[in-house]
């Protein structure tokens, strides 16, 4: 098998495994799961052997491996698709990979695999547990198997799908398909536990948002298309192309832009979407009412980076005509956004208490460092910290899902009613669950950035760096204090969970999950680690080029390779002061907090904490704004649209359609058809009743008349012929 | 020879005789008498018409014995008619059948 070959066939393993189980395997529990795995695996395997093959080659980043493939006539020339696989590729599929491997067999843990069936569980609510009787005839509880067990299951395998296809496909429009596959997964997933009313609503909100995003985002590729004719990559990021695009004035001249700038906005505004970037970003956290892998898999490593990496893959046209100052307008939007969206999701992410929804505004947060080393033109720390960030965010809501998991455990064993989400319920859950606890600070630290030892303190160093060196000062200093908050409200979540002493029974009787749950841990953690230790700069005091440097490889994928930073002290001890302070004031905080007491910060920062818990009121406002006036369209105003409008049209035809019958009826009808119609009755009647006394039934009447009629004619015709 | 004139005034006699005989008579055996006396006028002209103006071909001739033939297949369907109305009505007065009054 060709290596082109085989890159198109990367994405089919998940989705025949999807097939196969929505069809055919969907009542076997562990045929589904298996058929999930094994497909998850084979994709795997084959991301590892093409990795291996391209590792091998000089110079891969100038020669990618492409493909192309004509799909159907448009116009008098062909759609053509194709795969690409340069090194921003390898780097995603790579951790793409990776993660939804884990995932999917920490998934089979976390659905309690194995376990009975609940005692009243059912379809679209998360399980119960079961009663179960021991050898000594107690009868005690313990958790139940998810009933939608091999649905979970068939929806992943359609996930891996859609993020296969976007990332090995060199097409935008194919790229677009695999993106919007994720979002119906994400709304399906998000809205797993369907019955479970805050679980659909957050669905719906979450495919509702990021359509927003999406429908401006198909307006980009339309223009993009219609621009240049194609939406291959590789046809796109070339020199002519690019600046022709950003020489010409968008259509209708819309504020000034080039067409490259009109595109590149709309583009970044479907990341803007999909990342959950600010004003967008509100489903992400309620997304978090779906099982944890979902969370996981979608709203931290998988779907969520797709945003990101589509403004990475399309940097060229978004840095069209950027000549390394003066940023062009698509990175002035995403330094903007990505900065603001940091540091204003990372203030939230202090005031919350369920475990899940710190790290969803924490996941905010670190893709709007993303987005914003991107808008300053730091493409590879982008791509770095991308990579890092989802093998950490991962392990992160993994482990918060085996806590999660414990705690449900401990609240089933105790029967006590309690949030199994709340942090300020757990408490020294380090002695119960110690993979989980070591996993998890391993991922914590990672996205604290602890220096030197974690992946995350690399790719967030080389965004500082990048902001520094650069000299864009509100990007680099609001980057700083977002990195102290992260650290800060990163330590807060550890200290509050896995520290001091349980603040709740329920905490007190958790206990370590299942291997299937706590081997990905592992495995991640490792990745959260090492994985740094490939983007380590050159320049690095002591540790620089021990090890290559691959991730700079990715700058290979552009037209023109984006050059080394210098190393600079100051930007790395900004790092290492904000990590180690943050974590270290988070402990500080937290460490004594006790069972019933409010947060430490609440009475301090007094109105502004309750403003943070409360999300600055985004929720609130974008209810006033669009949820109620569209519900008021669509209740009262219709309603009397219905009423009054429509029904009015109707009821006024209504009213016309006598007169105007009864004006025929009247003036046409009657006089002239009918009239007409009795008149020739009439006369034929009355011609029959005057001709009838000639028919007097006798023959020699008739001879007589005939006789007189013959001669009369004979005369008539005499006189007119002869004469 | 008798001029064509005489032949002529002859027939028309003859056929005057028959219409006469048709309008006014009341018994239908009468009339179809007179009927006849017309048809035979006709023969008449005919076959004075061949012999003065054309002698060499024998149309009028023909002509006449075609009149003969359906003259006689008339009076055949004429009598059975009369036969049986005489049956149903018991009179042959043609003004005493006027069944076709309106």
């Amino acid at each position: 098998m060709t290596i082109e070959s085989m890159i198109w066939l990367i994405p089919l393993a998940p989705i025949l495994a999807f097939f196969i189980i929505v069809l055919f395997t969907n009542r076997s529990k562990w045929l589904s799961h298996t058929l999930a795995i094994l497909a998850a695996l084979t994709s795997a395997v084959m991301v590892f052997w093409l990795i291996s093959k391209v590792l091998s080659t000089e110079h891969f980043g100038e020669h990618p491996i492409q493909s192309y493939l004509p799909w159907f006539p448009a116009g008098d020339s062909w759609f053509t698709i194709s795969v690409l696989v340069d090194p921003l590729t390898i780097l995603t599929l790579f951790f793409v990979a990776v993660t939804i491997l884990m995932i999917f067999i920490y998934s089979v843990g976390y659905h309690n695999f194995g376990a009975p069936k609940g005692d009243h569980d059912r379809p679209g609510l998360q399980p119960h547990g079961a009663t179960v009787s021991d050898a000594h005839g107690h009868k005690h509880t313990v958790m139940s198997i998810e009933p939608m067990y091999s649905r979970f299951f068939a929806f992943f395998g359609l996930f891996a799908f859609g993020m296969y296809l976007l990332v090995t496909t060199g097409n935008l429009l194919v790229l677009f398909i695999g993106w919007e596959i994720m979002g119906l997964c994400s709304y399906l997933l998000i809205g797993f536990w369907f019955a479970k009313p805050s679980a659909r609503a957050a669905g719906i909100k979450a495919f509702l948002t990021t359509r927003v995003a999406d429908v401006l985002m198909l307006l980009g590729i339309a223009y993009l298309y219609f621009a240049t004719g194609t939406l291959n990559y590789k046809e796109i990021f070339v020199p002519e192309v690019l600046e022709g695009l950003a020489a010409t004035p968008a259509i209708g001249n819309i504020l000034g832009l080039s067409a490259a700038g009109l595109i590149g906005i709309l583009i970044v505004i479907g990341t803007i979407g999909k990342s959950s970037q600010w004003p967008l970003h509100v489903w992400l956290p309620d997304a978090m009412e779906g099982p944890t892998p979902v969370s996981a898999m979608i709203h931290a490593a998988t779907m969520v980076s797709a945003g990101v990496y589509l403004v990475i893959r399309f940097f060229p046209l978004l840095s069209a005509g950027w000549d390394g100052h003066g940023l062009t307008a698509p990175m002035q939007l995403m330094a903007f956004i990505g900065t603001f969206t940091a540091i204003f999701a990372a203030t939230i992410a202090i005031a919350q208490n369920d475990v899940k929804r710190v790290l969803a505004y924490s996941t905010i947060s670190q893709l709007g460092f993303m987005i914003a080393a991107l808008g300053i033109g730091g493409y590879i720390a982008a791509a770095f910290h991308l990579m890092t960030h989802a093998f950490f965010k991962a392990l992160l809501f993994l482990g918060s899902g085996s806590v999660i998991h414990g705690v449900e455990h401990g609240v089933l064993h105790t029967g006590d009613h309690i949030d199994p989400q709340d942090m300020f319920n757990m408490g020294g859950l380090r002695k119960k669950m110690p993979v989980t606890f070591w996993t998890f600070l391993v991922g914590g630290f990672a996205l604290a950035g602890f220096p030197i030892l974690t992946a995350g303190f690399w790719s967030k160093d080389e965004i500082l760096a990048d902001a520094f060196i650069h000299q864009h000062w509100p990007v680099f200093i609001t980057l700083a204090v977002a990195a102290l908050i992260t650290a800060f409200y990163t330590m807060r979540q550890i200290t509050l969970t896995f520290l001091g002493q349980p603040r709740t029974k329920a905490a007190e009787h958790a206990h370590e999950s299942h291997w299937t749950m706590t081997l990905p841990l592992v495995i991640l953690a490792i990745f959260a680690v090492v994985i740094g230790w490939a983007g380590i700069p050159e320049e690095f005091p002591v540790l620089g080029g021990i090890l290559p440097n691959v991730v700079h490889v990715v700058g290979e994928s552009l037209p023109e390779h984006p050059e080394a930073i210098p190393f600079n002290w100051l930007p790395l001890l900004t790092s290492i002061v904000v990590s180690l302070g943050g974590l270290f004031l988070g402990w500080l905080v937290y460490r004594n907090v006790k069972a019933g007491q409010p947060d430490p910060l609440a009475k301090p920062l007094g109105p502004i904490w309750t403003v943070l818990k409360n999300k600055y009121y985004f929720d609130e406002l974008y209810d006033y704004i669009f949820v109620r006036p569209a519900k008021w369209m669509a209740e009262d105003f219709a309603i009397w649209m219905d009423t009054n409008v429509i029904d009015g049209i109707l009821h006024g035809i209504a009213s016309v359609g006598p007169i105007l019958g009864s004006f025929f009826r009247n003036y046409i009808d009657k006089p002239i058809v009918n009239g007409f119609g009795d008149w020739i009755a009439d006369v034929t009647r009355k011609m029959g009743v005057s001709l009838r006394v000639i028919q007097t039934g006798r023959i020699q009447q008739y001879m007589l008349m005939a006789l007189v009629s013959l001669v009369a004619f004979g005369v008539v015709f005499y006189l007119l012929l002869v004469q | 020879m008798i001029p064509l004139s005489w032949y002529l005034i002859f027939a028309a006699a003859l056929f005057c005789i028959g219409l006469y005989t048709v309008l006014v008579r009341r018994n239908a055996i009468i009339i179809l008498m007179g009927i006849e006396l017309m048809l035979n006028a006709v023969n008449v002209n005919l076959v004075a018409f061949w012999r003065y103006v054309n002698p060499q071909v024998i149309a009028g001739q023909v002509f006449a014995v075609m009149v003969f033939a359906v003259a006689a297949a008339e009076v055949a369907v004429g009598l059975a008619i009369f036969i049986s109305l005489y049956r149903r009505r018991n009179t042959v007065a043609a003004d005493e059948v006027d069944l076709m009054k309106w």
